[in-house]
C-alpha cells in the first residue's frame, strides 16, 4: 500500500532523535572509565533500571511483531506475549542476584568467575555476539518497516538511519546514555499503548469501521445476478480456494468463489515484464486497500452493526461470539505472472481467541507441529534469562537487592504492556487498517486510523523502541569484543581508556553488520525472527548459566562445550529448517522443525553434564590451586 | 585479573535461603506454565471453554500467567527482603 507522509510524525521523530543525541553528548562527556561505559558505573536506581529493562526488552518484536501477528492469526500471536513474560520468572528467581554477585561488565564474567578459563571467555563472547546479531536482525527489519510510512523513505534508508543513530548513542556514552534512552522509551511505550487501547475501547466494534482519519473501503462482493460489469476470464483451484479472474475496463482482478458469490481478493501481481500490479493497477492508484473487519457482530446474544463504547472484557467477549474477516496468503502462477493473493477467510471469533491458526496444534496437527509449538514455548520461557543485553543490565545497579527489585518493576511494566498487545492486535484486526503486505505495521496503522497525531506519536515511539533495544544489543556486543575477547581472552590488559576506545570501535563494527542484515531480511515477521534469537540464547547460554550457579561439579570445559553445542545445534536446525529454506532457497528444508530449542537446549545440557563429569580432575586442580 | 562486580558488594548471608526460595517459586510457576502448554497440545479445544465472566480459558489462563508472575515477584521480594533484614542484621550484631 501507499503511505502518505506525516509531517507531524517526522517532526516528533526528529525531536526524539535530537533528544537522544543530546543525552548521549551530555553523558558522553562524563563517561571516562570502562565501568561507566559498560555498566553505567553500577549507579542506576532500581526503579529507573526496571523501566529501562522494559525499554530494553520491549523491542520491535513485542510492539510491531506481536501486535501484527495477533492481528493476522489471533491468539497465536499472544502466545509470544505469554512466553516472553514467563521468561522473566527464570530471570528473577534463578538468575538476577547471582548474576549481579558474580559479574562485572558482561555475563561471561559471571560464567567465568570461578574458572578464569580462556575457553569460557572465547565461547561466551562468541555466543554473546551471535545471539545479539540474531536479535538485531528483527530490530533493524522493524526500523525499515517503520520508516516507509513515517518518512516516506525506502526500507533500507530506515535501517541505515537507525544504525547510524544507535552507533552514535553507544559510541559516545555507552551504557549510561543507553539506560536513559531505554528508560524514556519504555515509559512512553507503555503510556501511549494504554492510550491506544483506550481509543479502541471508546471506538468499539463496527461492521463498517470508518475511522476519523480514513474511510473503510469494503472489498467487492459480486453475485451471479449482479456482476457489476465484470466478465469472467479464467478460474483455478489453489489450496482450498476456488479463484476466478475477472476483467473490467482492461483491469484484471481476482475473486474467490463462495456459493453464488464472488469475494474480492487482494492481489499483488509480478508481471513477466517486471511490473508490479496491486489489484490489477499500479501501486499509485491505491486499489490495494487496508482490510480486516468483523463481518458479523453479536453483542449480548443479538446481532448488531455497531457496539459503541465497550469495556476491555466486553471487547474480548464480543469478538469471541462474532465473526472476523481474516486474510490468508496464497501464491500461484497465472501464465507468466506470479500472483500473491490475500484471500478472505471468514473465521469465528472464538477461533481467533484460542491457539491454532498459526501453530497447528488442533485440527490437522501432526506430532511434528505439536513439537514445534512446545519447542517455541520452551524457547520463550528459557530465552529471556539468557539474553546478553538483558543480563548486562544487572551490572548497572548498586546491589543484589536492587537487581531483584528492578526485575520486579520490569515484570510489572512488561506484563501490563503484554496484556495491551492482545487488545491492540485484535483492535487492528477489526478496524479495517491491516496492510496485507506487512503485518508489522498493524499497531501504527491502527493509531493512524484514530488520528494523525496519535499515529505520529506511536510511530516515533516505535522508532524509539528500536533505538533503545538496538543500543542495548550493541553495548552487549561491544562488551563481548572489548572486555571478553580483547582484554581477557587475548590478554591485552587494556587500560581503562583503551578498553572504552575498543568498545566504541566494536560498537561501530557491530552496527554496520546489523545494518546489512536488516536490509537482507526485509519482509520477515519480526516476532518470528526474535523467536529464533530466544532459541539460540536459551540453547547456548542458559545451560551454562544454570549449571554454574546450581551444580558444583560443573567444569570450565563443560561450560565451553555446552555453549558450542548449543549454538551449533540451534543454528543448524534453524538454517536447515523450513522457514530459512523457503525464504532463501525456495525449498522445503531438510526437516520440519522451525523452533530448535527443545532439541538444542537438551543437547547443550547433556553435553555440559557429560563433559563436566569427564573432566572433574580440572576442578580438583582448581581447588588445589586456590 | 579483576572481573568481580562493578561495585563493591557486602557479604550476603541470606543468599542460600533466597536461592532455595527462588528455586521453589520457579518450580511452582513452571508447573502452571507447563499445564498451559499441555492443554494447548493435548486438548486445545478446551481453551475455548468460557471459564471467567465471558472470557474463555485461553484468555483467562494467558492473563492469569502474566498476573501470577507479577504477584509471585512481589511475594518473592517481600520474603527476600525479610530474610535479608534478619540474617544480615544478625551478622552485624
Amino acid at each position: 500500500m501507499i503511505y502518505g507522509v506525516s509531517y507531524l510524525a517526522i517532526a516528533l521523530f526528529v525531536f526524539f532523535v535530537l533528544l537522544v543525541l543530546g543525552l548521549s553528548f551530555y553523558f558522553g562527556s562524563k563517561t571516562k572509565s570502562a565501568s561507566s561505559y559498560f555498566a553505567a558505573g553500577g549507579t542506576i536506581h532500581w526503579a529507573v533500571n526496571g523501566v529501562a529493562f522494559a525499554g530494553d526488552y520491549l523491542s520491535a518484536a513485542s510492539f510491531l511483531g506481536i501486535c501484527g501477528m495477533i492481528a493476522f492469526v489471533g491468539y497465536d500471536g499472544f502466545l509470544y506475549s505469554i512466553g516472553y513474560l514467563a521468561g522473566w520468572i527464570v530471570a528473577l528467581f534463578l538468575v538476577a542476584e547471582p548474576m549481579k554477585r558474580l559479574g562485572k561488565f558482561t555475563f561471561t564474567d559471571a560464567l567465568d568467575s570461578k574458572f578464569n578459563s580462556k575457553a569460557i571467555q572465547l565461547t561466551a563472547a562468541i555466543s554473546t555476539l551471535i545471539v545479539s546479531i540474531f536479535y538485531l536482525i528483527p530490530q533493524m527489519v522493524g526500523a525499515g518497516t517503520l520508516v516507509e510510512p513515517l518518512l516516506g523513505l525506502d526500507h533500507w534508508v530506515g535501517v541505515v538511519i537507525v544504525g547510524a543513530v544507535v552507533i552514535f548513542i553507544v559510541a559516545t556514552a555507552g551504557m549510561t546514555s543507553t539506560t536513559y534512552v531505554q528508560f524514556i522509551k519504555g515509559g512512553l511505550l507503555i503510556i501511549f499503548s494504554t492510550v491506544l487501547a483506550i481509543y479502541i475501547f471508546n471506538n468499539g466494534l463496527d461492521l463498517n469501521p470508518n475511522n476519523k482519519n480514513q474511510d473503510y473501503i469494503q472489498p467487492m462482493t459480486l453475485t451471479a445476478d449482479d456482476m457489476q460489469g465484470f466478465t469472467m476470464v479464467s478460474n483455478m483451484e489453489v489450496e482450498d480456494f476456488s479463484l476466478v479472474k475477472m476483467e473490467k475496463e482492461g483491469v484484471y482482478r481476482w475473486f474467490t468463489k463462495s456459493g453464488n458469490n464472488f469475494e474480492e481478493a487482494m492481489t499483488v501481481t509480478a508481471t513477466s515484464d517486471g511490473e508490479k500490479l496491486y489489484n490489477g493497477a499500479p501501486k499509485e492508484e491505491g486499489k490495494f486497500y487496508q482490510v480486516g473487519t468483523l463481518v458479523k457482530i453479536i453483542k449480548d446474544g443479538e446481532v448488531v452493526e455497531s457496539t459503541g463504547k465497550v469495556s476491555p472484557l466486553k471487547f474480548l467477549s464480543i469478538i469471541n461470539s462474532s465473526e472476523v474477516a481474516r486474510y490468508v496468503k496464497i501464491l500461484f502462477d497465472d501464465g507468466d505472472n506470479a500472483v500473491t493473493a490475500y484471500v478472505q477467510k471468514i473465521t469465528p471469533g472464538k477461533e481467533m481467541l484460542i491457539p491454532g491458526l498459526k501453530f497447528k496444534i488442533g485440527k490437522g496437527a501432526t506430532p511434528l507441529s505439536k513439537l514445534n509449538f512446545i519447542s517455541l514455548m520452551l524457547a520463550l520461557f528459557l530465552g529471556t534469562a539468557s539474553l546478553p543485553h538483558i543480563l548486562i543490565r544487572y551490572y548497572t545497579v548498586p546491589s543484589q537487592r536492587d537487581a531483584r527489585k528492578s526485575t520486579i518493576v520490569a515484570i510489572a511494566a512488561i506484563g501490563f504492556f503484554y496484556v495491551l498487545t492482545l487488545f491492540m492486535g485484535l483492535g487492528a484486526a477489526t478496524s479495517g487498517v491491516l496492510n496485507l503486505e506487512d503485518g508489522n505495521m498493524s499497531a501504527p496503522l491502527l493509531a493512524k486510523a484514530f488520528g494523525v497525531g496519535l499515529f505520529a506519536i506511536i510511530s516515533a515511539i516505535a522508532f524509539a523502541t528500536i533505538l533503545g533495544t538496538v543500543s542495548g544489543l550493541i553495548v552487549a556486543s561491544s562488551g563481548a569484543i572489548a572486555h571478553d575477547l580483547i582484554d581477557r581472552y587475548m590478554g591485552k590488559q587494556l587500560s581503562d581508556k583503551a578498553k572504552v576506545r575498543a568498545g566504541k570501535i566494536a560498537a561501530a563494527g557491530v552496527g554496520v553488520v546489523a545494518i546489512i542484515l536488516g536490509i537482507i531480511f526485509k519482509g520477515m515477521n519480526v516476532s518470528f525472527l526474535v523467536g529464533w534469537a530466544f532459541a539460540v540464547a536459551a540453547s547456548a547460554n542458559l545451560p551454562a548459566i544454570l549449571m554454574v550457579l546450581f551444580w558444583k561439579k560443573t567444569t570450565a570445559k563443560g561450560i565451553a562445550s555446552s555453549i558450542i553445542v548449543g549454538i551449533v545445534s540451534a543454528i543448524g536446525i534453524i538454517v536447515t529448517g523450513p522457514s530459512i529454506s523457503k525464504q532463501f532457497f525456495g525449498t522445503e528444508g531438510l526437516h520440519g522443525l522451525d523452533s530448535p530449542a527443545i532439541i538444542s537446549f537438551s543437547l547443550a545440557m547433556i553435553t555440559l553434564i557429560i563433559v563436566s563429569l569427564a573432566t572433574q580432575k580440572d576442578n580438583k586442580k582448581l581447588r588445589n590451586k586456590i | 585479573m579483576d572481573h568481580g562486580p562493578a561495585v563493591e558488594l557486602g557479604v550476603d548471608h541470606a543468599a542460600k535461603r533466597k536461592t532455595r526460595l527462588g528455586i521453589w517459586m520457579f518450580i511452582l510457576y513452571t508447573i502452571v506454565y507447563g499445564v498451559f502448554v499441555a492443554i494447548g497440545v493435548v486438548n486445545y479445544e478446551a481453551m475455548s471453554n468460557i471459564v471467567f465472566g465471558d472470557l474463555n480459558l485461553a484468555v483467562t489462563y494467558g492473563f492469569g500467567l502474566i498476573i501470577l508472575a507479577i504477584i509471585m515477584g512481589l511475594i518473592y521480594n517481600w520474603r527476600c527482603t525479610k530474610i535479608e533484614n534478619e540474617m544480615n542484621k544478625e551478622e552485624k550484631s
